[in-house]
């Protein structure tokens, strides 16, 4: 009972990856039971910003009791700002590790796809990492030639950019590079912008592939209590009892065939 | 020291619940909080049939509070009572059902079904801005707002609170009416109608346009009207509005409120309402005030 906190971590490092994108490591409890494709509520220091952003986790480091958030200044005098001001030893407030994850196991022996678009590509990292199928083939969206976390996919699969100003790799999105690739999978994890998901979706469909993807929505309480972010259903949800789904307590990770977006 | 209230001759060991809506049926805050250290659980609201609720996005944030357009999605009454009431009775804490419906009838069908199920209060929600029919169309007038209290206190065996909204003139007139009406307590406020832009790309942050501003924020307002409701009638006031602390709870108790529901503030910190309960007796402790009731009203 009452098992659960908003624990005062502790910020390890911050470092600019490429404009507006922002890594930071940070030393927390979450790092203990967290999962790729799962999230971090984390909150400013500002008490007039009541609301924690919803963060997914890039990495875990479960020896060094850290995970890494890596995530997109949405502009000036925003939460996401403040968090780009933290530096070593500051305090940050955190619950977590919240949502369901990537089922990881899922596709053992298989050949698997695992995509990410923009500030969706971060998640896809430790994923990659814990993941052991048969062909792991990475396949990253970006606006531009700021591919951050490039190095770190090299090391941990056979990697494919896409990227939309065509400076790195296919010029397109991860679908393009998929057909110039000519890559071929039994499952599909991936993460990214609503009409990028969307169209993986109908790709996944129309191929038969089994696909897992990671919805993203404005959220309030992060654990499944106020409603706010919702997607809707094929089928009547067991929970809400209607034909929609709480993102934040039962996704964000869905099969693909469960959600209509 | 007395820590116990008794709001309409139901006695919480504290005078402290959740506002509706934003702590569920209590499940997802039970990792959070030892429900057992509340007076009540207040439930999101339930209607006779699940209800799907309004478009995403549904929330946005503002400063010092938030605004809401959840629309009163619900699993409807019957899931309700399978599921919800069972989990909350393993707890030591008041069950108060917060009922919506679109009609009359509706309200009334559901008050008299849980009439039958093991629940302490109802709250009526008359005071829903983010729903076309029903909720607010019935809280802004006095003759309809006095007029659906009546019908649901024929059909209701547990005491009946009605939940107003700020959204009115005159709060005290709307306080009296749903007294004249048969309310055995009242609760305010509910969400102020609020609009926020989104000048980037010059759209409305909600897909409902409107929501209910609730937090930090309105603190002030609600304040202000839980007083005026507190000297208008002689029933219990339950007082909300951005209540986020200890102090802020006792500062309601000080303008009238017999209780207080804790909302918005549980997005921020989840374990703020034990936090709020040991504040209260905290301050009694310091004090010398042997028993919390003394500060219902108590400001001069």
């Amino acid at each position: 009972m009452a098992e659960k906190k908003k624990e005062i971590a502790k910020v390890v490092s911050q470092e600019l990856l490429a404009d507006g994108i922002y890594s930071m490591w940070i030393q927390t409890e979450v790092s203990r039971t967290a999962g790729p494709g799962q999230f971090l509520s984390i909150y400013t220091n500002d008490a007039s910003r009541l609301l924690p952003r919803p963060i997914s986790i890039c990495e875990i480091d479960k020896a060094g009791e850290s995970v890494r958030v890596v995530y997109r200044v949405t502009g000036e005098n925003t939460g996401t700002k403040q968090f780009s001001q933290m530096g070593a030893g500051d305090p940050i407030s955190v619950v977590g590790p919240l949502g369901n994850g990537f089922p990881v196991e899922e596709a053992e022996g298989k050949r698997a796809l695992l995509m990410g678009g923009g500030i969706g590509v971060p998640p896809i990292l430790e994923l990659a990492k814990q993941m052991t199928c048969g062909k792991k083939q990475i396949v990253v969206g970006y606006r531009d030639a700021h591919t951050f976390l490039k190095e770190e996919f090299e090391q941990n699969g056979e990697l494919y950019i896409s990227t939309e100003d065509g400076s790195v790799g296919t010029k397109g999105n991860v679908l393009d590079a998929i057909r110039e690739n000519n890559l071929e999978a039994d499952i599909i994890y991936a993460c990214g912008p609503t009409p990028m998901l969307r169209a993986i979706k109908e790709y996944a469909e129309e191929k038969k592939i089994a696909c897992y993807i990671s919805l993203e929505e404005r959220m309030a309480c992060g654990i499944g209590a106020c409603l706010g972010c919702v997607c809707s259903t094929k089928e009547r949800d067991h929970h809400t009892n209607v034909h929609n789904t709480r993102i934040c307590k039962d996704g964000p990770v869905f099969l693909s065939t469960e959600v209509e977006i | 020291m007395n820590m116990k209230v008794n709001i309409a001759g139901v006695e919480w060991k504290n005078p402290v619940t959740v506002a509706s809506g934003t702590f569920g049926s209590g499940a997802e805050y039970a990792d959070f909080v030892d429900l057992n250290m509340l007076g009540a659980v207040t439930t999101k609201g339930v209607a006779s049939v699940p209800w799907p609720g309004n478009p995403t996005p549904r929330v946005a944030e503002t400063c010092g509070g938030m605004m809401n357009s959840v629309g009163l999605q619900n699993p409807g009454i019957d899931l309700f009572c399978k599921r919800d009431i069972p989990f909350l009775r393993k707890y030591d804490t008041k069950i108060i059902v917060n009922v919506c419906g679109r009609s009359e009838e509706d309200y009334c069908e559901v008050a008299e079904r849980l009439g039958n199920e093991d629940v302490d209060m109802l709250e009526i929600n008359i005071s829903c801005p983010n729903v076309k029919e029903g909720g607010i169309a019935f809280g802004q007038n006095p003759k309809a707002a006095e007029k659906i209290t009546r019908a649901v206190r024929k059909y209701a065996r547990q005491p009946v609170i009605m939940k107003l909204s700020p959204n009115v003139t005159d709060i005290a007139e709307m306080a009296r009416a749903v007294e004249a009406g048969g309310a055995d307590a009242v609760s305010l406020i509910n969400t102020l109608t609020g609009m926020k832009i989104d000048i980037r790309r010059r759209t409305f942050v909600l897909a409902n346009r409107t929501g209910g501003v609730s937090g930090p924020a309105i603190h002030p307002i609600a304040v202000r009207m839980v007083y005026q409701a507190a000297k208008a009638v002689k029933v219990p006031v339950i007082g909300m509005g951005g209540i986020a602390s200890a102090e802020d709870a006792i500062e309601m108790m000080l303008a009238g409120a017999s209780a207080v529901s804790v909302g918005t503030a549980n997005f921020h910190n989840p374990a703020v309402t034990m936090e709020i309960v040991e504040g209260i007796g905290a301050y009694l402790k310091e004090n010398h005030i042997e028993d919390v009731g003394e500060l219902v009203g108590a400001v001069s």
